[in-house]
């Protein structure tokens, strides 16, 4: 019964949290964070500084009608947004916010968290199939040859870390972590890697061919009108807060900070420090995006597999090689 | 309950509300959102003209090829999560078995390298 409870209340927590503090949040952040790179002020009329911005652009979307377009596969047009916004809400249940504060500490934490992400796709790929839009479908292709070469460097490079430490759980990955940081080389590799992958997996520029919208308008998603469109950006934006807390987790130490904050006890001191390392690569995520222009589809597919996957490769078989010769 | 179901028990749950929550704000739209649909409307988008055909057309093979030359990775990536673990415990006997592997997958990928598999023209 106690776990009924536990169950229903991190349910609760966490999807508040993705819906205000990710959802919301971050889009309003990137917003801010445009108009502060391109110099311009961004959006200020709604509420203080334009804090409530985004909530109002959700409460106008909630009005809008849904156009199914003609000839579109009905259910699997329905079912996409669903499959992308359920992916990024599952990848939660493993991270660990701070010491013992985590949904389930899975026993195969990070292979669980890649292989949800990596459901994204199919979600991705749905939507730009069903909607029977030329554009919609090149983005969908697109999506689905992007993610599928990133996501191996990105598994390579969790490997890695996955070696050094030992373990699969993301909270033992955080503990096993030396203080203050690591020195095997091959995790700062990894982790550089894992930064290129992780932004290639978001569809971020300057990875975003699936939705480039000077070419194919909006990708996969052009024709979803408002509700569904919102889905698409939930699932976007909550796996990228997703994978930059993966890789707070893996390689910034999780929650564990410079110094202790005074009076506040080891939990709020561990959840202060883990979202404040997430905040600042999402941050880093979003001023990459707004600086660099686009790959060519070419140009990004021979980074994933003629320099990125060699090298993750290597650099875990020098991990293995290190761990094996000390074991 | 015993440890591992109750691990997936809140996969589950994750997964079930999760698609409630997703679900829940169509109710709001069905009750909220205007409905008027004509075929003009239900269009889909091609820069403002007519669409021309259907967008389920042939698409080109490179995509294809793409996702077959992933899949030989993905399960090879399958192989080394529970190599990581028990490495240490195992020593460098496990590392020359996983060497092996992963030299013989990586032939593989310079002979498609070679094949121009990896080339987008």
């Amino acid at each position: 019964m106690a776990e009924v409870i536990r169950i229903v209340l991190s349910v609760v927590i966490v999807f508040t949290f993705v819906a205000v503090g990710v959802a919301l949040f971050l889009v309003l952040m990137e917003r801010k964070v445009s108009a502060w790179v391109q110099a311009r002020i961004g959006p200020r009329h709604v509420g203080p500084y334009g804090a409530l911005q985004t909530v109002a652009d959700l409460l106008k979307l909630l009005q809008k009608e849904h156009i199914l377009p003609a000839g579109a596969d009905r259910l699997m047009f329905a079912a996409a947004p669903v499959v992308v916004a359920v992916a990024a809400l599952l990848s939660y249940v493993v991270l660990p916010w701070g010491p013992g504060v985590i949904v389930r500490d899975l026993g195969v934490g990070v292979l669980y968290f890649t292989s949800v992400l990596s459901l994204e796709v199919v979600g991705i790929l749905t939507a730009g199939w069903a909607s029977n839009n030329k554009y919609a479908l090149l983005g969908g292709l697109r999506s689905a040859a992007q993610m599928v070469s990133y996501e191996l460097p990105l598994g390579f490079s969790i490997l890695t870390v996955a070696t050094i430490t030992g373990t699969l759980s993301t909270v033992r990955m955080v503990e096993a972590q030396p203080y203050p940081w690591y020195t095997y080389p091959s995790v700062i590799v990894a982790g550089l890697v894992f930064l290129v992958a992780a932004t290639a997996e978001s569809n971020r520029i300057p990875f975003d061919l699936p939705e480039a919208e000077s070419e194919l308008v909006a990708g996969y998603f052009s024709e979803y009108s408002p509700l569904r469109f919102a889905l698409f950006q939930l699932g976007e934006y909550g796996s990228l807060f997703a994978t930059s807390a993966l890789f707070v987790t893996l390689f910034l130490g999780g929650w564990r900070g410079p110094f202790e904050l005074p009076l506040v006890g080891p939990v709020v001191d561990g959840i202060f420090w883990f979202l404040l390392k997430t905040y600042a690569v999402v941050f880093f995520f979003m001023w990459v995006r707004w600086t660099y222009p686009r790959f060519r589809i070419d140009q990004l597919l021979n980074v994933s597999w003629k320099l990125l996957l060699p090298v993750s490769l290597a650099n875990l078989l020098l991990a293995g090689l290190l761990i094996a010769g000390s074991g | 309950m015993r440890e591992v179901p109750l691990d997936w028990a809140y996969v589950a749950a994750f997964a079930l509300l999760g698609s409630l929550l997703a679900a829940l704000p169509f109710v709001v739209v069905w009750l909220l959102a205007p409905r008027s649909q004509y075929p003009q409307k239900r269009l889909t988008y091609e820069s403002g003209v007519i669409p021309f055909g259907s967008a389920w057309a042939q698409f080109h093979v490179r995509y294809y090829l793409y996702g077959l030359v992933f899949l030989l990775f993905d399960i090879e990536v399958i192989f080394i999560y529970p190599w990581t673990v028990v490495l240490r415990q195992l020593g460098p006997l496990a590392f020359v078995e996983m060497l092996i592997f992963i030299v013989v997958l990586a032939v593989g990928l310079m002979y498609a390298w070679r094949k121009g598999a990896l080339e987008w023209a």
